[in-house]
């Protein structure tokens, strides 16, 4: 018991004394090294919004977040394109399109690979009535858009109460200025 | 009754699983929950129309007590991928690590090799920032800004009773909704980056992920 308080002992004693050296020898050491080393292997992905928890089969969403957005469409499109007509009676005739104007096989070739289209010459938006696409605002109502896009049909028009959440805003205000989310509860 | 009790608590779990899906809030077995789960991805126009912001958000639905308490993970780090010629390969990264409260950051900068596996190139343009508690710390450095801590969760959905339709208990949405995320947070990476550094025009696409350290 005693030695080992006198070990505990010695070791504060001398990480002080290290510690005191550090301090007293003016800065001429570099900054320690912090490590960066090491392989990073990928867990989660993801680009537009809710695509994998609405499109993705239970079964295939960990596949598909460790699938390169370059492979996705080839691997995951069939499956996309039978979650959607199995969720929304808007593509339930022949030739039913959507607002875009993409039939199921054209809207879900789209989604299924997984990246966010960014303009770097304007507007970002993930739809604003005008531009499409092109970027997603914290302030974009982007569940609504997408409901639209799976149940809305050709002109928004179709299944009005599975449309719209109604829920057209966040909680809290955003700011013009970085870094623009609001602050915590 | 132990049947019940499990019964009980398999839907319970079941129905805590609708809700807390979303945007890609826990969306897959092996990220959920995790400290390399994300939340969401945001990509905009900055304030000063010359500069791109990347957002990314991690660990979900923390109420204010569990904030308090959640860390970025050493072992996790975030990588920005940007595609500049169109065929969904990442030409440049911007990846975020956080080490001993501060967040660092490498690039933009072309990685060495693409995909699933990544390592940190040193030599690329490195950037750092303390790491926020509540009030936001940001950084200027490199001509880039950056921020890295909780934020009150931007996503707003009324997710339960999404969950309620898929699950056949209900036939629409309510009007009003209620906010599935309303006073719940996130932990947030903010980046805003000169459009000049990530292709300069035109469209780029862009996607984020969260890498494990092996």
């Amino acid at each position: 018991m005693k030695i080992y308080k006198i070990k505990y002992l010695a070791i504060t004693i001398f990480s002080l004394l290290i510690i005191s050296c550090n301090n007293n020898d003016d800065n001429t050491m570099a900054e320690i090294a912090v490590d960066f080393s090491g392989t990073f292997v990928q867990k989660d992905q993801m680009g537009r919004p809710a695509v994998n928890t609405v499109f993705v089969s239970a079964a295939s969403k960990d596949d598909f977040n460790t699938t390169i957005p370059s492979e996705q469409g080839a691997l995951f499109q069939s499956m996309f394109e039978a979650n959607l007509t199995g969720l929304s009676p808007a593509y339930a005739s022949a030739g039913d399109k959507n607002a875009l104007g993409l039939d199921a096989a054209a809207f879900t070739g789209l989604l299924a690979t997984d990246v966010l289209n960014v303009s770097l010459d304007g507007t970002t938006t993930f739809y604003d009535g005008t531009n499409v696409l092109t970027g997603r605002a914290l302030a974009d109502d982007v569940i609504t858009v997408e409901l639209l896009l799976i149940f809305g049909g050709e002109d928004f028009s179709e299944n009005p109460t599975l449309s719209n959440d109604n829920v057209n805003e966040n909680d809290k205000e955003f700011s013009t200025s970085f870094p623009y989310l609001a602050s915590p509860w | 009754m132990k049947k019940t009790r499990i019964l009980v608590a398999t839907v319970f779990a079941a129905i805590i699983g609708l809700i807390t899906i979303s945007a890609d809030h826990i969306d897959a077995p092996a990220a959920s929950g995790t400290t390399a789960d994300i939340t969401d991805f945001y990509a905009f126009q900055a304030e000063d129309p010359n500069n791109l912001v990347f957002v990314a958000n991690v660990q979900g639905l923390l109420s204010p007590a569990a904030t308090a308490t959640a860390s970025f993970d050493e072992n996790v780090m975030v990588e920005f991928n940007i595609d500049t010629n169109g065929d969904n390969v990442e030409d440049l990264v911007i990846q975020a690590i956080p080490r001993d409260g501060k967040m660092y950051f490498f690039g933009p900068y072309a990685p060495s090799m693409t995909g699933l596996n990544s390592t940190i190139n040193e030599m690329a343009t490195t950037s750092e920032v303390a790491i926020s508690s509540s009030s936001a710390i940001t950084a200027n450095q490199n001509g880039m800004k950056f921020f890295a801590g909780p934020r009150d969760d931007p996503f707003f959905m009324d997710f339960a009773q999404y969950g309620a339709i898929l699950g056949g208990t209900a036939t629409g949405f309510n009007d009003p909704g209620a906010d599935t995320f309303a006073g719940t947070n996130v932990l947030s990476i903010v980046v805003e980056v000169p459009k000049s550094q990530i292709g300069g025009s035109g469209t780029i696409n862009t996607w984020v992920e969260a890498k494990s350290k092996q």
